[in-house]
């Protein structure tokens, strides 16, 4: 009687040691990755008019961008910001499957910042297997502790970077100096360095694989017209190795010679040869493998490239595919992403900064006073969301005769918020008994075009 | 009763949570791996069979993953151990809501505190003259008091108006101190049966209009004065009222219910009866000092505050 089978239900990782790959689309990797990492880590330190260009100060509730100040109430913004960032996903992803993934996605950069670095200290992806399987050495623990050393510095600095966006990084960077933070400085610096070394040191691929749910649903964008990386069976089968093509007969024999870079330069170890799989990250690392070793052995480039399902069906050149590129699913996209990054642009520029809350007293409905007129009181929260002390003029209307009785200008400070309480009157016999319709403006002394106007309701007692 | 008292529920809740925690540290036990009976082929497969051909495909899930799971277990476990959960027991670091709620009054008190303090120190007319103080005291003011007395302080009715000059127990800083950290309870007690018929309570209302110079029907009022001995102990002899008792001086025009016939018999007919709660203790005297000042400046505009 043999012993019942054991399955696992969860399996230990393989590691990868994915080969270093140069070439068009490497260099376009390191291109985003500058851009990317530059605009990440520099804007924090540039400066506008005396104060930090991008900061959202989460304490007072203003979101500081260069010339704009956001308040809570404007979240929209944010809403329309995600949901462009939705639909250039959306777009990007049905013309060129997925290339946020392979460029620019903050997980493959940090990735490739942190494999640089292991390069550097372990050597190529052959030392660092050997280095791997030998026994602990003196030379094994120095190289390992100056690799992990040199990402917690990397991933220190982008975990200060994070809280940089939050909290004036000039000051942050005075603090670093006598370690001086506030509790959740500490906890958000130090979970941001432990999520960006976790991320990009150990877990890299797994994050793709297991834990991004955009790697998910992106598949439903595809398409047959979408490019991918793709490999030309067509061309490239049967494979057959250099060494014994001769052997074999050369002729009878495709393109593919079997040489496996393009498996070892895979960070997420895959065979692209196998056809589209749900961890291929669209990063083009075997492309430019195979298009080195097509250079090499003097073939035409291309045996695994950027192409789509119907063009390798139908040997359709890059114009066809080009063409192909313009339908519907990509002309809806583009046009929905136009509509709204137009509405958010305008409705951004147009914006007024000065907001304006009425408040009715709800203790009392509406007084009687001399000769039966009628007084209603009001509470204004005037929001200033410029940044410059402003005077406005405030007006009313809505009911013939009605009059503000308190004063008919107010000063508020810079981005300050004011509670103004206001009297209105209106003369005997005015209105419908109950609620009225009135009007209360705000407009700038010093700019006319700073103007607000909120609906209000003046109360007639019975 | 016996629910709320008897331990029965403590021990089921604490039972209920420990099982399930327990529970679930064992399902991922025994469902991390899967024995198959000897001989089965090797097809990838989890080795379930239904409907004669469905069978389930293995795909791991990364051990990293299942250790996360039992991480949370832990976690509840600690969290369970440090903190109220497990029925009522009151967890080891003893935290509670209302202790938060403290420490954050505490601290709000250590930020705010010397400010506060620093014009308490000051003479109240002092303090009406600091436009900052004023500032804290309107949002004081518009927070605390301006659901009774509106946001521009004139009142309502049954609340008096505290922009004017007219006090029912004192306009003097001290006084308006006195009132917010005490509170007030003004009592005109019922006098219809101490006056007699209706149509006495009628002759007198017309008599304390007259005191203001209002309309009143100058008969009725005439023989109203008579009975207006009733009213003398509180609003004194010649009506003008005594702020020792919050007795309304009678011969202005302001009134707090209401100035015509109708309302000034009904409140002699049955009384009326008026409460300013006290915000010493919720407030502290601190801010009531700031409040003071403000309410005080509203009758008495400060030069400075403009």
């Amino acid at each position: 009687m043999s012993e019942p089978q054991v399955i696992q239900m969860y399996a230990a990782r393989e590691q990868i040691y994915p080969r270093e790959a140069k070439g068009r689309y490497a260099t376009w990797r390191w291109v985003c990755l500058w851009l990317t990492q530059l605009a990440f880590y520099g804007l924090p330190w540039l400066s506008w008019n005396g104060r930090q260009a991008l900061l959202f100060d989460l304490t007072t509730r203003k979101f500081y961008i260069f010339g704009v100040v956001l308040w809570p109430q404007d979240f929209i913004y944010l809403a329309a910001l995600l949901i462009i960032c939705a639909y250039l996903l959306f777009l990007v992803t049905a013309i060129a499957g997925r290339v946020w993934c392979g460029f620019a996605c903050p997980q493959t950069v940090y990735t490739e910042i942190f494999m640089w670095v292991e390069r550097k200290i372990e050597g190529t992806r052959s030392a660092r297997m050997a280095l791997d399987k030998q026994g602990p050495s003196l030379r094994k623990t120095a190289k390992k502790t100056t690799k992990h050393l040199a990402w917690g510095a990397i991933a220190l600095w982008t975990g200060f970077t994070f809280v940089g966006y939050f909290t004036p990084i000039k000051e942050l960077a005075h603090e670093v100096s006598t370690l001086n933070f506030g509790p959740w400085e500490w906890f958000w610096v130090l979970f941001y360095s432990l999520a960006t070394y976790g991320n990009a040191g150990w877990l890299r691929e797994q994050v793709c694989k297991y834990m991004c749910p955009y790697a998910r649903f992106q598949s439903a964008m595809f398409d047959q017209d979408t490019l991918i990386v793709s490999y030309d069976a067509k061309r490239g089968e049967p494979r057959g190795a250099l060494n014994k093509r001769a052997a074999s007969g050369d002729a009878q024999l495709g393109a593919c010679i079997d040489c496996s870079l393009c498996v070892q330069v895979c960070p997420t170890g895959i065979d692209i040869r196998k056809g589209l799989q749900y961890e291929c990250i669209g990063c083009a690392a075997c492309v430019d493998a195979c298009n080195s070793v097509m250079d090499k052995i003097k073939r035409p480039r291309g045996l695994v490239r950027y192409s789509t399902d119907h063009a390798l069906a139908n040997n359709f050149d890059s114009k066809q595919i080009r063409r192909r590129a313009m339908r519907p699913r990509v002309l809806i996209y583009t046009a929905i992403l136009a509509l709204i990054t137009i509405a958010v642009c305008s409705s951004l520029f147009l914006r007024t900064p000065l907001k304006l809350d009425v408040i009715r007293d709800r203790g009392s409905l509406g007084r009687e006073v001399e000769d039966g007129m009628i007084e209603n009181v009001y509470r204004l929260q005037i929001m200033n969301t410029s940044e410059q002390r402003q005077t406005y003029r405030i007006t009313v209307d809505g009911l013939p005769g009605l009059t503000l009785l308190t004063r008919d200008e107010v000063t508020v400070e810079p981005t300050e918020t004011l509670a103004w309480p206001i009297r209105l009157r209106a003369p005997h016999g005015v209105g419908e008994k109950g609620s009225n319709k009135i009007g209360i403006a705000l407009t700038s002394l010093a700019d006319a075009s700073l103007h607000v106007h909120e609906k209000a309701v003046f109360f007639v007692p019975r | 009763m016996s629910d709320f008292t008897s331990e029965f529920w403590n021990i089921y809740i604490i039972v209920l949570s420990l099982l399930g925690i327990i529970g679930c540290g064992v399902l991922l036990y025994s469902q991390s791996k899967i024995k198959v009976a000897p001989g089965a082929p090797a097809d990838g497969t989890t080795g379930h069979v239904w409907d004669d051909d469905l069978k389930e495909l293995n795909t791991p899930m990364p051990r990293w993953w299942m250790w996360l799971f039992y991480i949370t277990i832990v976690f509840a476990l600690a969290y369970l151990f440090l903190y109220p959960g497990l029925g009522t027991y009151a967890g080891k670091l003893g935290w509670k809501s209302t202790g938060q709620y403290e420490e954050e009054l505490k601290k709000a008190e250590a930020d705010y505190g010397p400010l506060f303090n620093k014009y308490l120190r000051q003479d109240l007319k002092t303090v009406a003259a600091d436009p900052q103080a004023l500032a804290i005291g309107q949002r004081l003011f518009l927070t605390y008091c301006a659901q009774c007395h509106g946001s521009d302080a004139r009142g309502n009715k049954g609340f008096p108006n505290l922009t004017d000059r007219d006090w029912l127990y004192g306009g003097e800083p001290d006084v308006i101190k006195t009132t917010i950290l005490h509170g007030r309870n003004g009592q005109m007690p019922p006098m219809g049966a101490a006056l007699g018929s209706e149509t006495d309570i009628e002759n007198v209302a017309h008599y304390v209009l007259s005191l203001s110079g209002s309309t009143a029907d100058p008969i009725k009022s005439v023989l109203g004065k008579s009975k207006f001995g009733a009213c003398m102990a509180c609003h004194g002899v010649d009506g003008k009222g005594n702020q020792q008792l919050g007795a309304p001086n009678l011969t202005d025009k302001i009134w707090l219910y209401g100035g015509s016939a109708d309302t000034i018999m009904e409140t002699i007919r049955k009384g009326r009866n008026n409460t300013m709660p006290a915000f010493g203790e919720f407030l502290g005297e601190s801010k009531v000092h700031v409040l003071s000042a403000y309410v005080w400046s509203l009758s008495n505009p400060q030069p400075a505050a403009k």
